[in-house]
């Protein structure tokens, strides 16, 4: 044995297996909380605290909350946990003792990483009814549609006048020399609007061609922000930085408007509506498998559906909800576009694709 | 009288006090239940989910990619250390010898960097030297405005730690070296060094793990070309969802960080000199002359350019609307206009950020200082061991073990991941190792002789502590309590991960406040930024006047 010591009498290994006993002690008493909630029981649900697990970019109005809470007794607790990538991948490592009942945020997209992982159980709610089919993104039943919104370039309305330019047409048109230097995006590895615009590349130009774009658009001082408030509210010339487009969404010319310090006439910025560049996201909603909650969490989902909840998006996360003729504030028939086309991605191909797509896309463009 | 032998080894004995031994547990019990087990099962779920394997290391050694990743963490955060020293021990000096007008005050201000959220430094960054900035330099997106902006955040670290030791050395035997013909540089480089040599290893041993595990700043100013590890296992994480290769990396991480610790701890093993410790007054004194005055003067604007223009910066932006200056954002911090989830007001966020700090302060001081003490008394090769051992909280990627906090407090006895106290603990892990450092410099040159002499009167070792060990630490306990205030007030990585929204600290509602388009939205961020400055500002002068019984000027 070890003949060093603190002091007296503490030898070095004690030291460390002290420590190692502590911590296989607590994982050795720590057990997997087993909740499987038998949801055949009372419709009553005074007392429970519902936990819904969103994005950070989740935002609606505490009535609209309060109204949920107040008809059925209960408490809701909403639980941001990163952007909608991590959101996820964070649902999954926790799947066996989930941090809460629902799951809000998983989209068009990554639902089919959730339905491999089986997360959710399957709820079919009624209000569904009044939901146009096109919306409906899951078709095993899992996934509740609740809002769509699009990702596409915005531009800063006085940079292109003064330079005396008109937003371009196509997006071939910016690996020009006139937009050197003056196009802002995300880092699709840590952004979410990144990867979209990404994968609307990819649809846009083709798997074959959509590299050569992004070396052009390199070779051509392309700006890249780590996230979109960083390329927002940094590099986007309505903030003071040098590009005069940014990858962001529709409904950002809106935000301006409605979150301008002074009462604006027109959006300082707008959106370039390229035929089939737009991405679009429709987010949903689903209960967790191992939730504790499980009756309760049925309720909520139908409540995301109905008027109260859906007309309340719009102002709050600056998307569109998914009911038929919710109503929709001025701000957004003004100064957000809904674009004609869009980009199609198969999601399977993009659960199999995406990683090595990343790293072909970091080859090109960072490295 | 106590009929208890005396040792006459240097630095005296823990005491033959069972109970001395046993206060020890206490940060090993903390340290083992919320250290090493989070990551026990965060590395058990990423190598071990289909069958226990190594390859992940393969992946990560073999690949040029992460290579290049680690190397470039390696060198910048060098390049980090020796920017920061360079401009750190000047004033470090200024602030040990010299007594001038407000000098509180102005080194509370250099520690406010510490404390701001990185997202916010980018954009006083960019508004000083970036494309449009203040200054006729644009240092965006190169190597430059990343080690600039790690001085900017870690400046105050070289200046506390090595001043609070450069200020108890005797002047006298520089005075000796002088009268004996010693030319200064010769004065400096013989008799100084060796005495202030601990607190400087220390303050560069925590500046480079500082910049080594550097996350925001990389991120914001640096863009994907510049990425630290630390970036790279966030990433691998949170959104490639790739464990197995986070896993690698973290212990890689890990890895580094124990060596570069173990290094230092052997090198600071050679260096300790037992010093005639003078109380801190008879050291510092009003600037004599011009050229002292000059000195003084000319250091400061180097401050001021560095470390407090991205501020001003960013209170002036606070201020600024479409017409003009107006208190407007700063108005609207309390009222929630929107009327939505989430707001959190300013008082609310202000009242969270307080008691975080507050019970960090009470939680991190005590644990660092038991390990302090128990590792000054501790020797060879165990003290150097459990030196770097101690350490390796700030070498653990925040989201690795946010994430294994996730999976391992989830159920009772310890079911703490939805509750506040995650979050205490998660910033007295990252705090109380600068109480070790800051401690430990100071308690390892006390001079063997006062104890035995104690002891030799009859003094039993509580009462050695309380009367000669206490006292000559203090100060240094006061630096640590001060770090471990503003590391918790400033904490954004790990409270963001592991937070409830009732809970939001300042800088996680300036999160909130990005993360929607709109002057106003922005304008707020930086309202509050402001606010979080001056709160932090007023914390530190709080924290300077607390002496221990009068006995803080020795």
């Amino acid at each position: 044995m070890f003949r060093l010591r603190i002091g007296r009498g503490m030898p070095a290994w004690a030291l460390i297996a002290v420590l190692l006993v502590v911590a296989l002690t607590a994982a050795a008493c720590g057990t997997d909380d087993d909740d499987a909630d038998d949801d055949a029981g009372p419709e009553d649900f005074t007392g429970q605290t519902l936990t819904v697990i969103t994005h950070d970019s989740f935002f609606i109005s505490e009535e609209t909350i309060a109204a949920f809470e107040t008809e059925f007794g209960v408490s809701v607790e909403l639980l941001p946990t990163g952007d909608a990538v991590e959101a996820l991948n964070r649902a999954i490592l926790t799947k066996n003792n989930p941090e809460g009942d629902l799951l809000f945020g998983v989209d068009n997209v990554s639902f089919v990483r959730a339905l491999e992982e089986d997360l959710f159980i399957e709820y079919e709610s009624s209000a569904l009814e009044g939901v146009d089919e096109r919306w409906i993104f899951d078709e095993s039943g899992r996934i509740t549609p609740v809002d769509y919104g699009y990702v596409l370039f915005n531009y800063h309305k006085a940079a292109l006048d003064e330079a005396g330019l008109a937003p371009p047409a196509r997006l071939e048109d910016l690996t020009g020399a006139e937009w050197k230097g003056r196009v802002a995006v995300e880092d699709p590895n840590t952004s979410s609007p990144g990867q979209q615009l990404m994968l609307a590349t990819i649809d846009y130009f083709g798997e074959d061609g959509w590299l050569d774009w992004w070396r052009d658009m390199r070779e051509n001082d392309l700006i890249v922000a780590s996230g979109w408030e960083g390329a927002y509210y940094v590099e986007f010339s309505q903030y003071g930085g040098e590009a005069w487009l940014v990858n962001s969404y529709a409904t950002s010319p809106s935000a301006e408007v409605i979150f301008a310090e002074t009462e604006l006439d027109e959006s300082p910025t707008a959106n370039l509506l390229i035929d089939g560049a737009s991405y679009l996201q429709v987010e949903g909603v689903g209960i967790l498998r191992n939730a504790d909650n499980i009756g309760l969490a049925k309720e909520f989902v139908d409540f995301m559906l109905s008027r109260r909840f859906q007309e309340d998006i719009p102002l709050n996360m600056f998307v569109y909800p998914v009911l038929n003729g919710a109503a929709l504030p001025q701000a957004f028939d003004d100064f957000a576009d809904v674009p004609q086309t869009v980009a199609q991605i198969d999601p399977a191909r993009v659960a199999e694709k995406l990683e090595d797509w990343l790293d072909e896309w970091t080859d090109v463009v960072v490295r | 009288m106590s009929g208890r032998s005396v040792s006459v080894r240097r630095g005296g004995r823990l005491g033959g006090s069972w109970a001395a031994r046993a206060l020890l547990l206490l940060p090993l019990t903390f340290l083992g239940l919320f250290f090493v087990y989070p990551l026990f099962e965060i590395f058990r779920e990423s190598f071990a989910s289909d069958g226990f394997s190594l390859a992940p290391f393969g992946d990560i050694l073999g690949d040029d990619f992460f290579l290049g990743r680690i190397w470039f963490t390696l060198w910048q955060a060098v390049a980090s250390t020796l920017l920061t020293l360079a401009l750190g021990l000047p004033s470090a000096y200024i602030f040990a010898r010299y007594d001038f007008p407000a000098k509180t005050l102005i080194r509370a201000l250099t520690t406010v960097p510490f404390v701001m959220p990185t997202i916010v430094v980018a954009f006083g960054f960019v508004a000083l030297v970036g494309a449009n900035g203040i200054l006729p330099l644009n240092l965006t997106s190169s190597i430059w405005i990343i080690l600039l902006a790690h001085t900017f955040f870690n400046y105050t670290v070289v200046v506390r730690t090595v001043s609070a030791l450069w200020a108890h050395v005797d002047p006298k035997t520089e005075e000796a070296a002088r009268l004996l013909g010693a030319g200064p540089l010769q004065v400096f480089w013989c008799v100084t060094l060796p005495q202030i040599r601990p607190a400087i290893l220390a303050a560069a041993s925590l500046v480079f793990l500082f910049s080594f595990t550097s996350f925001g700043v990389v991120l914001i100013l640096g863009g994907p070309q510049f990425a630290t590890v630390e970036v790279t296992i966030y990433n691998l994480t949170a959104r490639l969802f790739r464990l197995e290769l986070a896993a690698a990396l973290s212990l890689i991480q890990l890895a580094v960080t124990f060596g570069v610790m173990l290094f230092y701890a052997r090198f600071q093993e050679r260096s300790a000199v037992p010093l005639n410790f003078q109380p801190r007054a008879a050291g510092a004194r009003r600037p004599r002359g011009r050229r002292e005055g000059l000195l003084i003067l000319s250091n400061f604007l180097v401050v001021l350019a560095i470390v407090l223009a991205p501020l001003l910066a960013l209170v002036e932006r606070s201020f600024s609307g479409s017409d003009g200056y107006t208190l407007a954002h700063y108005s609207g911090l309390e009222t929630n206009t929107g009327g939505r989830v989430f707001f959190v007001s300013l008082s609310g966020a202000m009242k969270n950020s307080l008691w975080f700090a507050g019970a960090t302060m009470l939680v991190a001081v005590p644990l660092g200082t038991i390990i302090a003490f128990a590792l000054a008394r501790a020797r060879g090769r165990l003290r150097t061991l459990a030196d770097a051992l101690f350490m390796l909280p700030l070498g653990a990627s925040a989201i690795t073990l946010a994430f294994g906090i996730l999976i391992a407090l989830d159920s009772p006895p310890l079911n703490l991941r939805a509750s506040w106290v995650v979050l205490v603990i998660a910033h007295s892990l990252i705090a109380y190792p600068f109480v070790v450092r800051s401690v430990l410099a100071v308690v390892r040159g006390i001079d063997a002789e006062l104890r035995e002499a104690a002891t030799m009167l009859g003094a039993s070792s509580l009462r050695v502590f309380r009367y000669i060990d206490l006292p000559i630490a203090s100060r240094a306990i006061l630096v640590g309590a001060t770090f471990a205030f503003a590391i918790s007030l400033g904490e954004f990585g790990a409270s963001l991960l592991l937070t409830r929204p009732e809970y939001s600290t300042i800088p996680v509602a300036i999160f909130r406040y990005l993360g929607q388009a709109g002057a106003e939205r922005l304008g707020a961020a930086l309202a509050m930024s402001s606010v979080l400055m001056v709160v932090s500002m007023a914390g530190f002068l709080i924290i300077e006047r607390f002496r221990y019984r009068d006995v803080g000027e020795f």
